[in-house]
């Protein structure tokens, strides 16, 4: 599925994209160019938010601060740092063609 | 059965037994002649800062049964009955006399006077405020204070703060003479005369007579003063005039041994009324031992009196005096060590045995930085580099030397707790041993005990920077470097995280980098700086414009309405004095703002580590007891300093009078109108340790007022840790307020010229960052719900109903995981 051009993408922030069955998607650009995808809500608070956190890494893994409580989630496993039993949805992502596409 | 205590008198003393035997199962009667609660009677001189009692409140006692207003007229021993003044009888089983002191006031002819005052209670400062607002001598009135010594000291300041100008007369040939030698006290006699007071030592009052409205004294040395005022300071007596037929001590004070008890062995005497094994004392830190030790006994334990250190370190009017050990050398064949620089003002003289291998006391004389190394040494050897000019204090202190006086904790104490790790820093050390809770003199020493015990003080601000926040500060500053990413390139590591990217853009943002959404900071914002409006728990966003000072129209009050009603949020008052609407989501924010924008709103930064708000009461204007106008100045102070970022957020206040409706001294930085001017204070805090602001400057006119906030706001921004509000940050502050005093009053450091630029360089950039988005096509477009959908609401979002508005509805997370 299209989510948006590249161009709507900034490094080190992410956007909210949302799904045809009413679900969120935090697609994040990193500033090496990557581009991740996490469930955009928070399991902490239960608010859609994600998207809106700072991105960063802890260690060198990239990773994204929930704004509401700041639990840090890793954008490549979904894992949350702060609380291992925790963890969000990874989705797939890729860009082609100038397009960023959820695979 | 319920054994009943009684203490008669509500000091400081007796406040302090009550305190310690809470929790115990004696049921406790105290009685007191004041009408209020007992109050900090060693800080009564800062009682003229604010006339306000508030400052000098002491913890308020529970579980006991308090008779204030109540004068003990006897007690009857045999049947353990004491008798109020209205007429009511309390058995006991234990009794505590906690009586005090009375000011002694010598038998000068004239002494009962009106306008004659002693000093020692409250209420002898109102009367000697009442004395000299009556007085008709144009310009500075005149007084005279009777008595050199500590108190006497003190009473001068206090006149000095009134607009009086003090002679002090001192029957020794020297200030101060229990505490101070002659070569410290003549330079006292220096310091202390430049500041508008005049003083006569080698002296007495030999009269004092009233000529029409004003006070004549004459000096045994001759002299005749003109005067508004008499104040006598000539020291104090134990106070027995409650006759129990029990014996007193050689110079007054009832008689006890080293368990505080007298011959009748349920009667104890504690504090100034108690003769020790036939020694009184006048300081506060002997009756709190005093206490403890009465505490121990009526809990069962068999504690005794463990001698006092009468060791002494105050400021007195500004200058640094202190006194430990044998100070006098009184010891046969001490020997003194005595540096006396009349240049810098200082002296200091170090009694040592005749070996010379023993330190037994000192005096220090306009600098006393090295009472703390210097006092826990008294009895042990001394180090010998101590006995070389300009000798180094800095020495290894012995494990069983006082650190805190105040409460007697040891060294061993300390390092014991910071060496099995139950503590960590300066707070949990107050918290466990309670050292530094008292005066807090010693509290540079704890932080010294913990860089010994090597528990490493890190300063990194987090994984990317082993700088603090003040070096990253000085280091942006310097290199002028506006960018994160060089700066993490060129002086951190890794990409950077949730703590260094929204510390970095608030330094950037203190330093004037454009708007804070620019393209090249708007990914360091934390979310609320992101889309300046406070995020709520369900992802929607309170809104709160700025309502300078408080002061708003019925037009702008409708607006506000209107906007909220149209949108459909939530409104509340806030503690602030302004409106906060809640509840608008992302893509309303822009379409809010344009509203308010439009009406005349800016900002009001409650988003923000920055200036929020300034609160006010009504002031001249309006209310009938103010002295200024504190809404124009809460205006002006909010208008100057609004959009300032800085480590934490600044909350202010500006009260009109001294009846501090505006609550001031519970802000960062608070004022507070006197008849002469404004008093400013700093450090103040609610929130989940509050702290009441310390004076920092009083009767300034309102430019240099404003001078010295603006110096004091860009020195907090500068050198505070993130996120330190500025009451923890003048807590750790090295040297405290005095030290804060000589950087933003004195320009002690030469830099206020540069905070007062950069300030000026705030007040000029300064521009409504609301304002900027609506005018900005590209940071516009990040205000949107969705990047393929935007304009279609949030469908986690909705609300219901409570009390006639919409709030959230749960998004089923049971409880809160942190």
């Amino acid at each position: 599925m299209i989510v948006c051009g590249v161009e709507a993408l900034r490094p080190e922030q992410g956007v909210a994209a949302l799904l045809p069955d009413g679900s969120q998607v935090a697609v994040f650009l990193t500033a090496d160019g990557s581009v991740h995808a996490l469930d955009n809500i928070d399991p902490f608070s239960g608010a859609a938010v994600l998207s809106r956190g700072i991105v960063g890494d802890r260690g060198g893994e990239p990773v994204v601060v929930s704004p509401v409580y700041k639990q840090a989630f890793s954008l490549a496993t979904g894992k949350c740092l702060d609380s291992p039993s925790v963890s969000v949805a990874v989705h797939g992502v890729r860009v082609r063609d100038g397009v960023v596409e959820l695979t | 059965m319920t054994r009943t205590l009684v203490v008669i008198g509500h000091g400081m003393v007796g406040h302090r037994l009550v305190d310690l035997l809470r929790d115990s199962a004696w049921r406790i009667v105290v009685f007191g002649e004041e009408s209020r609660p007992a109050y900090d009677r060693v800080a009564l001189s800062s009682y003229v800062d604010s006339w306000s009692s508030t400052g000098l409140e002491l913890p308020a006692l529970t579980g006991c049964e308090l008779r204030l207003g109540e004068k003990v007229v006897s007690v009857d021993r045999e049947r353990r009955v004491v008798v109020g003044a209205s007429g009511v009888e309390v058995s006991y089983d234990a009794l505590v006399l906690a009586t005090g002191s009375v000011p002694f006031v010598p038998p000068v002819p004239g002494r009962d006077l009106p306008g004659c005052h002693v000093y020692r209670t409250i209420d002898d400062l109102d009367a000697i405020r009442a004395t000299v607002e009556a007085a008709s001598r144009p310009g500075r009135k005149s007084g005279m204070v009777l008595g050199g010594g500590l108190l006497g000291l003190e009473a001068a300041n206090a006149l000095r703060g009134m607009g009086v100008s003090p002679h002090v007369v001192e029957l020794a040939p020297r200030l101060m003479p229990i505490q101070v030698d002659d070569g410290g006290a003549s330079l006292l006699k220096r310091l202390v005369e430049k500041l508008d007071l005049t003083v006569h030592t080698g002296t007495s009052a030999s009269s004092i007579e009233r000529d029409g409205s004003r006070l004549i004294a004459k000096l045994a040395s001759g002299l005749e003063l003109d005067l508004d005022v008499v104040v006598f300071s000539a020291g104090i007596r134990p106070r027995t005039d409650l006759d129990l037929g029990l014996e007193l001590g050689p110079r007054g004070g009832y008689l006890v041994d080293a368990a505080c008890r007298t011959a009748d062995p349920s009667v104890f005497a504690i504090g100034e009324c108690a003769a020790v094994e036939g020694v009184t004392y006048g300081l506060v830190a002997p009756g709190y031992s005093m206490a403890e030790v009465v505490a121990d006994q009526l809990s069962g334990g068999a504690r005794t009196f463990p001698g006092a250190d009468v060791s002494t370190k105050l400021k007195l009017l500004g200058v640094d005096v202190a006194s430990f050990g044998d100070a006098h050398a009184a010891t046969e064949g001490a020997l003194e060590v005595v540096v006396n620089n009349a240049v810098a003002g200082t002296y200091s003289k170090l009694v040592v045995s005749d070996d010379a291998r023993t330190l037994l006391g000192g005096v220090l004389v306009g600098d006393a930085s090295s009472y703390l190394s210097l006092r826990p040494l008294v009895g042990k050897e001394v180090p010998a580099a101590l006995l070389q000019p300009g000798g180094a204090v800095d020495v290894e202190m012995p494990a069983d030397a006082q650190v805190c006086s105040c409460l007697a904790v040891t060294k061993q104490t300390i390092t014991d707790a910071i060496v099995s790790g139950v503590a960590c820093d300066v707070a949990e050390l107050k918290a466990c041993t309670k050292a530094g809770t008292g005066c807090g003199s010693c509290v540079p020493m704890l932080k010294k005990l913990l860089t010994e015990c090597g528990v490493e003080q890190s300063k990194a601000l987090c994984e990317h920077f082993t700088h603090s926040r003040a070096e990253l500060f000085e280091i942006v500053r310097a290199t002028r470097i506006s960018t994160f990413s060089e700066l993490v390139a060129r002086h951190g590591t890794g990409r950077g995280c949730d703590i260094c990217k929204p510390a970095v853009a608030s330094i950037l943002a203190s330093l004037g980098n454009g708007h804070i959404l620019g393209a090249s900071q708007v990914s360091l914002q934390d979310t609320n700086d992101r889309f300046l409006a406070n995020m709520q728990r369900n992802g929607t966003y309170s809104v709160v414009p700025r309502i300078p000072g408080g002061e708003i129209t019925p037009e702008k009050l409708i607006v506000i309405g209107e906007v909220a009603r149209d949108f459909g949020l939530y409104t509340k008052i806030t503690g602030g004095q302004r409106i906060d609407l809640f509840g608008a989501t992302v893509d309303q924010l822009p379409l809010i703002w344009r509203r308010l924008v439009d009406a005349g709103f800016e900002s009001g930064h409650a988003y923000g580590k920055s200036l929020r708000t300034v609160k006010s009461c009504v002031g001249t204007t309006w209310c009938r007891y103010g002295v200024q106008d504190s809404v124009g100045l809460a205006i002006e102070l909010e208008l100057r300093y609004r959009g300032l970022r800085s480590p934490h957020k600044l909350k202010s206040a500006v009260s009109g009078c001294a009846r501090e409706c505006a609550e001031a001294r519970s802000k960062d930085f608070g004022v507070i109108a006197t008849e002469n001017g404004w008093n400013l204070y700093v450090g103040g805090n609610g929130g989940f340790t509050p702290r009441h602001a310390d004076l920092l400057v009083s009767d300034v006119d309102t430019a240099s007022l404003i001078q010295i906030i603006d110096r004091f706001l860009m020195f907090y921004i500068r050198t505070a840790d993130r996120l330190q509000r500025t009451s923890v940050w003048l807590e750790g502050l090295d040297g405290g307020l005095d030290h804060l005093r000589e950087v933003v009053v004195d320009d002690k450091l030469g830099i206020c010229a540069e905070l007062e630029a950069a300030m000026a360089s705030h007040v000029d950039d300064y521009a409504d960052e609301w304002r900027g988005v609506l005018e900005d096509p590209e940071k516009l477009a990040r205000f949107t719900s969705f990047v393929n959908a935007p304009g279609v609401p949030d469908p986690t979002i909705s609300f219901r109903a409570e009390r006639g508005q919409r709030v959230p509805v749960s998004l089923g997370i049971p409880e809160v995981v942190r």
